[in-house]
């Protein structure tokens, strides 16, 4: 397999937990660009996979590539974060004593060093950007107010726009919509296929209605592995994701 | 929103009103100690200056903890031990004006080495004969101190309790080394007997009054740098690491950097305190470095309210007032009233003062501005005070774009 025209390159990754194999010899390939959603069980090692890539977990074996040349394995999360690979948690997390606005301006792009931020002035284009973004996740009447006061859903919202502040070439999503209404889930997909033009996308997701809205190639992990790949018709027609995630 | 906006206008007067407090103390206090006549009714007693002069080194200690634990969640429990640092930098140099007017006579050394049997000065009493020298080190041995602590802390992802434990176990370990009359820092008996400082009689109450003066302006400039630290980007991104710091790991910032630069800061401002307070008491000694004074400064930014700024120096101001009146009154049962105390604010005033005083105010405000509307037959266009957190299973607003229908996920 040519890691050339990859953003992301998984090979053979194997990380366990004090015995308890939580990825087995798994291999994932996103092209650059494309947008990937993935399903699978609790314990299918989705979250995990996540952790290795942006550096939190270091994998036992295994090769991580994200670029198609920067090998994973050997930076950390804020290196990572820099390279531009940005995360959203499953559960929501903000700043939720500061304003929805001092939220995106600590993560819009630009240096991570501590002087600069000590006499850090907005400029006319920070202030245009974070404009932009209040825009985009819909929450610009709300932007003097405090994270903590948004919903879940909002919250939600918030997180995948700091994620849009920081640029990333890469963004991993995951479960965007747990806690929301449909309403809610079907804009969230227009949203993230509107990320997706641009941006190269996984999405972890259990809500199946969500994942065909996004109408993506489709990865069903167990175990640790890649149970089956392709169209969600063709996914879910598999006989053993019947059997072990959808149910009959 | 409007709450918001009103907390931080309230905030910001509130800093410029105690730095203005501070500043006026300092020329007040003193003239009415110095230029008035003792037996006029405006007299301040010498002994309430150098008091009070302890007082103020002790909220600036306070403060010192605010920046960590307020603002960073960083509980220190051995913040007593650079207060000490900086204190014992303060000492060597007022050693060495004793010069020759010690008991021994020794132009070198001080007492307590020619007592030890010390054929000539370590070499790390050198310099302290000068002010500039002393100065820097009280800011240098506190602040490298917790910069080397932090690096391996911080790095190590060390935090919580175990971090409150093993800071714990910093000042305990410095007890035990200072106690040791090897160390060249006099022992147990530390350092003491101080004749001048700058060339001024330290006894003196022009002297003590310019100590005085000399806290109560440094504890107005700390107030001001903290202000502008927390108000900084820098400062938001120090609260996000509180509240969120695999967060602020995500976005690419180094949470270990930003800690280790607030706790490096705090520990050169509890340096600078201790550097004030011991030429205000006259000693200083191991029994600084004891575990329990770290964990009263924590008291004190706890009754007075973490986070704000004021609120530790108040709480330093109220309880150490209180501990002065209480040990002469009823001195066996201290103890027992500050462990009440705690328990009490924790249970009562988890904010402390200032915060309790904070959503009491903003409370009555919404509540006035919704009388207000209400007679006007208008909305109130007031947030809640934002204490009340909406739950998290919202009623869809105008927020979502289309179908307010809510219906069960599949």
């Amino acid at each position: 397999m040519s890691k050339s025209n990859t953003i992301l390159y998984l090979d053979g990754v194997s990380v366990s937990f004090d015995g308890f194999r939580a990825i087995n010899n798994l291999s994932l390939v996103l092209d650059k660009g494309e947008m990937r959603a993935i399903i699978g069980p609790n314990g299918a090692g989705k979250t995990t996979m996540m952790d290795i890539v942006t550096g939190k977990t270091r994998p036992d074996s295994g090769e991580v590539y994200f670029d198609g040349q920067v090998d994973l394995t050997k930076h950390d999360e804020a290196e990572i974060a820099m390279m531009g690979i940005g995360r959203k948690f499953q559960k929501p997390t903000v700043f939720e004593s500061h304003t929805i606005e001092d939220n995106l301006m600590l993560a819009l792009k630009g240096p991570r060093s501590i002087f600069p931020a000590l006499f850090h002035r907005r400029s006319a284009a920070e202030a245009r950007r974070i404009d932009d973004i209040l825009g985009i996740i819909r929450l610009g009447d709300k932007r003097d107010e405090l994270a903590a006061n948004l919903s879940h859903g909002q919250k939600q919202w918030l997180e995948i726009g700091m994620l849009l502040a920081q640029d990333p070439k890469l963004l991993l999503v995951d479960e965007p919509v747990a806690g929301m209404t449909d309403a809610e889930t079907e804009e969230t997909a227009r949203l993230l296929r509107d990320i997706a033009r641009d941006h190269s996308v996984i999405v972890v997701e259990h809500d199946m209605h969500f994942v065909r809205e996004l109408g993506v190639k489709v990865t069903c992990l167990h175990e640790g592995s890649v149970l089956s790949e392709g169209s969600l018709d063709f996914v879910s027609a598999d006989e053993r994701v019947v059997e072990v995630y959808l149910g009959r | 929103m409007i709450t918001g906006r009103f907390f931080a206008a309230g905030a910001d007067r509130r800093i410029a009103i105690t730095i203005f407090i501070l500043l006026a103390v300092a020329i007040i206090v003193p003239l009415l100690n110095l230029a008035v006549s003792p037996t006029s009714a405006f007299y301040v007693p010498s002994y309430v200056v150098a008091l009070t002069g302890k007082y103020l080194c002790y909220a600036l200690l306070a403060l010192a903890l605010d920046l960590v634990w307020g603002y960073c969640g960083i509980l220190s429990l051995g913040h007593g031990a650079f207060f000490a640092l900086g204190g014992y930098a303060m000492g060597m140099y007022l050693m060495r004006q004793i010069g020759s007017r010690g008991v021994y006579g020794n132009p070198l050394l001080p007492d307590f080495m020619v007592f030890l049997n010390y054929g000539e000065l370590p070499w790390f009493w050198y310099g302290f004969d000068q002010f500039w020298f002393a100065a820097i080190m009280v800011l240098a041995v506190p602040g490298l101190l917790a910069f080397v602590f932090g690096w391996f802390a911080f790095r190590s992802r060390v935090t919580g309790v175990y971090l409150s434990i093993i800071t714990q176990a910093m000042t305990y370990a410095l007890l035990l080394a200072f106690f040791r009359n090897d160390m060249g820092f006099g022992g147990n008996n530390g350092l003491t007997d101080f004749k001048d400082i700058l060339g001024y009689n330290v006894q003196a109450d022009a002297t003590r009054s310019a100590l005085f003066a000399a806290s109560a302006v440094t504890l107005a400039l700390a107030v001001f740098v903290t202000w502008a630290i927390v108000g900084s980007k820098y400062g938001k991104l120090l609260m996000a690491v509180r509240d969120a710091e695999s967060r602020t790991r995500f976005l690419g910032w180094r949470a270990e950097n930003v800690k280790l630069f607030a706790f490096t800061v705090s520990a050169v401002m509890a340096g600078i305190a201790g550097a004030l307070y011991v030429p205000q008491v006259g000693i200083i000694n191991p029994g600084e470095f004891e575990p329990s004074n770290s964990i009263e400064v924590v008291v004190w930014a706890a009754v007075g309210g973490r986070g704000t700024i004021v609120g530790p120096i108040i709480g330093a101001l109220v309880v150490n007032a209180g501990k002065s009146w209480f040990t002469g009154v009823l001195p066996a049962f201290w103890l027992f009233a500050l462990g009440g105390l705690f328990v009490a604010v924790t249970l009562f005033l988890p904010k402390g003062i200032v915060g309790m005083w904070d959503s009491w105010r903003g409370n009555a405000r919404a509540l006035r501005a919704a009388s207000i509307a209400e007679e006007d037959g208008t909305d109130p266009d007031v947030a809640p005070p934002p204490k009340i957190v909406r739950s998290a299973a919202r009623t869809p607003g105008d927020w979502s774009a289309s179908g307010p229908e809510p219906q069960p996920a599949e």
